[in-house]
């Protein structure tokens, strides 16, 4: 039997089933639709490509897309770790409730989130009349823009912290602070080199998410070219005037600087533990 | 959530010396304050603001809006798309996840690097592969105007645009159960003489049917309101192609503020549901990770 040299031998039943059925689906659903991909991308003369995805507003799109999104996810960054120490740490009224609400971006519709979220930071809605007060004007901005990746990042990044912070040990931070060492010694020597992997990988998920992110974004950007459009809308405009190859080339980029990103983080991440061996030998 | 703490353990952490001094106690409100608030005015704010908008003009109004036939059109698609799509990706997150996790073979990884793609793609994205193969000027293109079937701008696409967005939801929920919960119960079945379907039914579906509830429920709330995917197959023609979240940008684009939050609202009401079903299956004992 030629299946029997490619997977060991199982007294379970079913595999040739599941087997073919996981790969008719993966093939037809994914597989057909990244080879058209490639090929519409490569059969592009050199030139239009370049000319396409190097334009004055594919430029201001990226510096837009990939700005807002590294600094949503630096934002959660710090909130999303102050958020998962308080849910693992601290018993509070309503502990359960906030803990269940942190899944809410990912259950809600983009459409419905970016619809809200623009009338609370419009310049006339419940916070963004304060931001108002102090001349800043956060929707329609790249601010809102960066307050909308931020929500849609926050579950990533708290989910991702939980169970890392729940593995800090406290018997080694009360060690540590009985022979005479500082709370900010006790968080940047202990706590800290705990948690570092999982806030990169929080990191990471949260940027490449919010990359993509369309729905929650574009009704808060102002959506002006090189000033508040994301690349993701910039392909929507290219399909909906039928070019589809002008599409292909920008939606290709954007799949490659995503995977370069997450490529460049996972190293960092394999750095970081080889380091954190070698300190501990 | 005590997450792996026994709670004994956190009684006794909690009663050493020096756990309760001034300044520890100022940072655990501090850093709870400061969580509060940061949910509150990203979390809470907006959805305190699609009811709040929705009920505007009164209860009158928000029925109306609901009642509205071109709101009921978009509902009517909506459902007939998530009852088509939410079974399919059933089918696929069972299947898949047998394979995956009952089985040892190559090129496992790279199944698991295609079911977490759509995760990782841009939904705009996802929407755009579709017209690169169903598309005037896609692969099949042709061939599909030829034989008069119409995929883009019609429901077959949007269907399948909503399929590749949300497969993953039921596979990555429980691949990683039937990995921790392993054979041996089906191993046991089977030498005993179970048939595979009984061994399937009978012992594998009650080990993981909470993963399962919690994977479906979760695929169908992002089915049902996918908007990026959609919007780039749907070719908005109104009461044929109009979902939910694409009603709700055209309404919000007509200013029409009641109307879209009206069915916001909907949408909203689902998305509470499926976290309350969520923590329900916590609470049955099952745990995610």
């Amino acid at each position: 039997m030629p299946a029997q040299r490619f997977h060991q031998p199982s007294v379970l039943p079913g595999f040739g089933l599941t087997f073919g059925f996981t790969t008719f689906f993966l093939s037809a659903l994914v597989l057909l639709p990244l080879a058209a991909l490639a090929l519409m991308a490569g059969s592009m003369h050199w030139a239009d490509f370049v000319r396409v995805v190097l334009s004055p507003r594919a430029l201001g799109s990226y510096r837009l897309s990939f700005g807002a999104s590294s600094l949503a996810a630096s934002i959660n960054l710090v909130f999303g770790f102050v958020i998962a120490w308080t849910l693992v740490r601290y018993e509070f009224p309503g502990h359960k409730a906030v803990d269940a609400l942190i899944d809410m971006p990912f259950a809600l519709p983009t459409a419905v989130s970016g619809i809200a979220l623009t009338s609370v930071f419009a310049a006339n809605g419940w916070i963004g009349r304060y931001f108002a007060l102090l001349g800043v004007q956060v929707a329609y901005t790249w601010i809102g823009v960066t307050v909308a990746l931020t929500l849609i990042g926050m579950p990533f990044m708290v989910r991702t912290l939980q169970p890392a912070i729940a593995e800090v040990q406290r018997d080694l931070e009360d060690a540590a602070e009985t022979l005479g060492a500082g709370r900010l010694y006790v968080f940047r020597h202990i706590v800290l080199p705990t948690v570092l992997p999982a806030m990169l990988t929080g990191f990471t998920l949260a940027f490449a998410r919010a990359v993509g992110e369309y729905g929650s974004v574009i009704f808060i950007a102002g959506n002006l070219p090189m000033k508040t459009e994301i690349t993701p809308l910039l392909i929507v405009i290219h399909l909906q005037e039928f070019d589809y190859s002008g599409a292909a080339a920008l939606g290709s980029v954007m799949l490659v600087i995503s995977f370069v990103v997450l490529l460049t983080i996972n190293l960092i991440h394999s750095w970081g533990r080889r380091r954190l061996v070698a300190t501990a030998h | 959530m005590a997450i792996g703490v026994p709670l004994a353990v956190r009684e006794e952490l909690a009663t050493r010396p020096g756990r309760d001094t001034l300044f520890t106690v100022a940072v655990r409100w501090l850093l709870i304050a400061v969580s509060l608030v940061f949910l509150a005015g990203l979390l809470l704010a907006p959805l305190a603001t699609v009811f709040a908008t929705a009920f505007s003009h009164g209860l009158r109004a928000y029925l109306n809006a609901v009642m509205d036939p071109d709101t009921r059109s978009a509902i009517r698609l909506t459902l007939v798309s998530a009852a088509v799509v939410v079974p399919v990706n059933t089918l696929f997150g069972l299947a898949a996840s047998w394979c995956i996790a009952k089985f040892e073979f190559r090129g496992k990884s790279f199944f698991l690097t295609l079911i977490d793609l759509p995760l990782a793609v841009s939904p705009v994205i996802s929407g755009m592969l579709m017209v690169l193969l169903f598309g005037l000027q896609g692969w099949f293109g042709h061939w599909l105007q030829d034989h008069n079937i119409s995929i883009i701008f019609a429901l077959p696409g949007i269907i399948i645009a909503e399929m590749f967005v949300t497969f993953p939801y039921v596979a990555r929920e429980l691949i990683p159960l039937m990995q921790q919960l392993g054979n041996d119960e089906e191993e046991a079945a089977i030498t005993m003489g179970a048939g595979a379907w009984m061994t399937f039914f009978r012992v594998t579906l009650p080990k993981v049917r909470w993963g399962l509830i919690y994977g479906v429920i979760l695929c169908n709330a992002r089915t049902m309101g996918e908007f990026g995917a959609v919007s780039v197959v749907s070719g908005h023609i109104r009461g044929l192609t109009i979902t939910m979240p694409l009603h709700i940008e055209i309404l919000y684009e007509q200013y029409d503020f009641v109307g879209a939050f009206a069915v916001a609202s909907l949408l909203t009401l689902l998305a509470v549901l499926t976290l309350i079903i969520k923590t329900l299956v916590e609470r049955t004992g099952y745990k995610r990770r």
